[in-house]
């Protein structure tokens, strides 16, 4: 596999006879080690690039946990809320294994935030990254189906009723073509409301979706490997200097990443297992009693915070969604003549406008619909859609970039004053 | 190019955060409001009081078991480690003694039998169902308790401007006794309703209750309370009683805290070591390359 960048063949040099034996029927060692070990990578990525390595980490955890945990699951309505419990109490170990899985969930999406948010600051979206990126909004997409689907499984009073105020949203399509939402919802459900069956197919998807998972990243990385990494700088390796390779560089830093990672995860699965759930979803699944407030789990705050800010059910369905196809848009919308926003002076300060509203937006779907909350929800909203629809155009015309480096390796050495350009022994 | 934060931020943040971590208030989303509690589980160190689980244990037979049941606690449960560790022939007999029998079992013939529980058994209480307990509650059901200290919260009282404090803090601190604080205010919160309101037949006030008005009587009593074994050497009272049947519900409601915690210190050790030791090696390892 050769990039537009920089070639980089395998070393791989098989010593032993069976090694050589395989390598000329199935090279797959040599792939590995051109991919693992001797990938350039560039020399100056901080810390924020171990995320792409924490997500893999925790795709695998969460597939590894959950193939466990459904080895006592029921999927039922009747035996789904006893079983988790059992495994709460009665299964070796199964209060460890499903703490890991359900704060799982929410550490991936927070390493996924930070995955994106990294990828926006440092543009890492703009040619010849576009599929990467696209890859990356899909994954996205359907750790949310995953997860949504996850969170129907302990058959709580929040699963049963979190699942009827989302699926129940595709009744708003009846607006346009009446009955097509209805047929819609009646489709998902199974039935004539969320029922056993509605779990039990919600179970179903909740299993496979974690492989096209996999598949997706498989393609991320891929293409990851195929036009190279981003760097701080926003310069592509162009040439050795600027380049170290995969192992043991970049395999040393995402160690470290995630390790430290591990400790916020550990902290939360073994000190505040609860913390990021809901307590209503230890009462059982009751259809004859609707909670006071139906919350989803935090990391869908922000698209619920839309959702509700817009006055029509209709348009809050398409402004929920459109929040997140909008990103897939983002390697055009951005004119900018630079990547990173490191050397983009005005557009720095809408970047972080951008997180704002995106926190703010999170903080106010967590709150009662409101007067008060859903106006700030709206001039948020207005705010999310304006930066990729207004923002990022326009400012990418008119700002004048700060001088970027000639390359990764003066923007590295350049910091010694009097350096010269040298390679770096590697 | 790495922008350093100016001291004089940090320092304001620092500032305004003083007075919000020294305000431990609590309120549900009525606006009532709740406080904390101290509990020798809270926090990521704390552990069960043995002691208190059993004394905890004893307000709940005595009153709680006239109405609710403990249906996902086993009687075993209460010899195990981590729990009140009550000796396990004294379980078994007290089993035997439960006033209440499991049925819906066939004998031989394949007639329905009611039988003595035993340790494997649920702790059920006085209702076969639902239905029944309604029926017998003037329409309102006693929940079923064994969760009763996990399905229930406590809301912080902030304001937009100070949450993320909170949050922080009770991170910090491992804070996940919202439950056993609720409960607690529950128990001693029946009081005079006020004279504007009125409460509705069949229903009494309570402060901590959302809404004020609940179908349960005060359970635990001001003049009578349970009284504890005397070489225990704790005097029963309401608020006494009241901690420790919160106490033990807390442990009813998620039975292997102090394993967890326990674990999870090690774990956190491994980690942290670890972590060290990999950015070490990493350090070394980029020494080599200026980036």
């Amino acid at each position: 596999m050769s990039g537009h960048g920089l070639p980089h063949g395998s070393t791989y040099e098989p010593t032993t006879a069976f090694g050589k034996w395989l390598d000329s029927r199935l090279p797959i060692v040599r792939v590995i080690y051109a991919q693992a070990v001797d990938f350039p990578t560039p020399r100056n990525l901080n810390y924020w690039w171990t995320f792409g390595g924490i997500l893999a980490f925790c795709l695998v955890a969460q597939i590894a946990t959950g193939i466990v945990l459904a080895m006592h699951y029921q999927p039922s309505g009747e035996g789904a809320f006893d079983s988790v419990e059992a495994i709460r109490r009665d299964v070796n170990f199964g209060w460890l294994l499903r703490n890991l899985h359900a704060v799982g969930a929410s550490m991936f999406f927070l390493a996924a935030y930070i995955h994106i948010f990294r990828g926006l600051y440092y543009g890492s979206y703009k040619a010849p990254r576009e599929v990467l990126w696209i890859i990356g909004v899909l994954i996205f997409l359907v750790m949310m189906a995953t997860a949504f689907m996850g969170y129907s499984l302990p058959w709580g009073q929040m699963s049963l009723w979190g699942v009827t105020v989302i699926t129940n949203l595709f009744s708003s399509l009846d607006s346009i073509w009446k009955g097509l939402g209805t047929t819609i919802v009646e489709w998902l459900w199974g039935g004539y409301s969320v029922s056993g069956v509605t779990l039990n197919r919600f179970y179903s998807l909740h299993y496979l979706l974690p492989f096209v998972l996999a598949a997706l990243v498989g393609l991320h990385i891929w293409a990851l490997h195929v036009v190279g990494q981003n760097s701080p700088t926003g310069l592509d390796v162009k040439t050795a200097s600027d380049a170290v390779p995969f192992t043991p560089f970049a395999t040393s830093k995402d160690a470290v990443g995630l390790f430290a990672f591990l400790l916020l995860f550990c902290w939360f699965a073994f000190f505040l297992p609860d913390y990021l759930g809901h307590a209503d979803n230890y009462t059982p699944a009751n259809p004859l009693v609707t909670p006071p407030h139906i919350v989803p789990e935090w990391y869908f705050l922000p698209f619920y915070a839309i959702l509700r800010a817009i006055p029509s059910k209709l348009g809050g369905v398409i402004a929920m969604f459109s929040a997140i196809a909008i990103l897939l848009f983002v390697p055009w919308l951005d004119t900018s003549r630079v990547r990173s926003t490191k050397y983009r002076p005005v557009y720095r300060w809408f970047f972080w406008l951008f997180v704002f509203s995106a926190v703010a937006l999170g903080w106010l779907g967590s709150k009662p619909p409101d007067a008060e909350y859903v106006f700030w929800a709206r001039v948020f909203t207005i705010y999310y859609f304006a930066h990729f629809l207004i923002v990022m155009p326009l400012v990418g015309w008119f700002e004048t970039p700060l001088k970027v480096p000639g390359s990764i390796t003066e923007a590295v050495l350049g910091k010694d004053k009097g350096a010269q350009v040298a390679p770096a022994k590697s | 190019m790495k922008r350093v934060q100016p001291r004089w931020r940090i320092a304001a943040a620092l500032l305004g955060a003083l007075p919000v971590l020294s305000a431990p208030a609590l309120a549900n989303s009525e606006g009532t409001h709740i406080e904390r509690q101290e509990w020798s589980f809270a926090g990521f160190t704390g552990q069960y009081d043995k002691a208190q689980l059993q004394r905890g244990f004893q307000v709940f037979q005595q009153v709680c078991t006239a109405c609710h049941g403990l249906k996902r606690v086993r009687f075993r449960n209460l010899a195990e480690p981590g729990g009140p560790e009550f000796p396990e022939e004294s379980v078994k007999e007290l089993a035997k003694t439960w006033p209440y029998q499991i049925s819906g079992e066939l004998d031989d013939e394949g007639n329905p039998v009611d039988r003595l529980p035993g340790l494997p058994d649920p702790i059920i209480g006085p209702y076969k169902n639902d239905k029944q307990a309604r029926a017998a509650q003037n329409g309102a059901l006693p929940p079923d308790l064994s969760l009763i200290a996990k399905a229930r919260n406590v809301e912080q009282e902030s304001a937009w401007y100070n949450q993320w404090l909170f949050m922080l803090r009770d991170i910090a601190i491992g804070y996940q006794e919202g439950g056993p604080d609720y409960l607690y205010a529950l128990l001693t919160g029946y009081h005079e309703p006020p004279a504007d309101v009125h409460v509705a037949d069949g229903m009494n006030y309570n402060i901590a209750f959302p809404g004020h008005q609940l179908a349960m009587p005060a359970p635990l009593q001001k003049d009578s309370p349970v009284e504890y074994q005397p070489e225990s050497g704790v005097k029963g009272s309401l608020e006494q009683n009241a901690k420790d049947v919160s106490a033990f519900l807390a442990w009813a409601g998620d039975p292997h805290l102090d394993a967890r915690k326990r674990l999870g210190w090690q774990v956190m050790l491994y980690l942290f070591i670890t972590t060290v030791l990999l950015y070490l090696v990493k350090k070394k390892i980029w020494s080599r390359v200026k980036h």
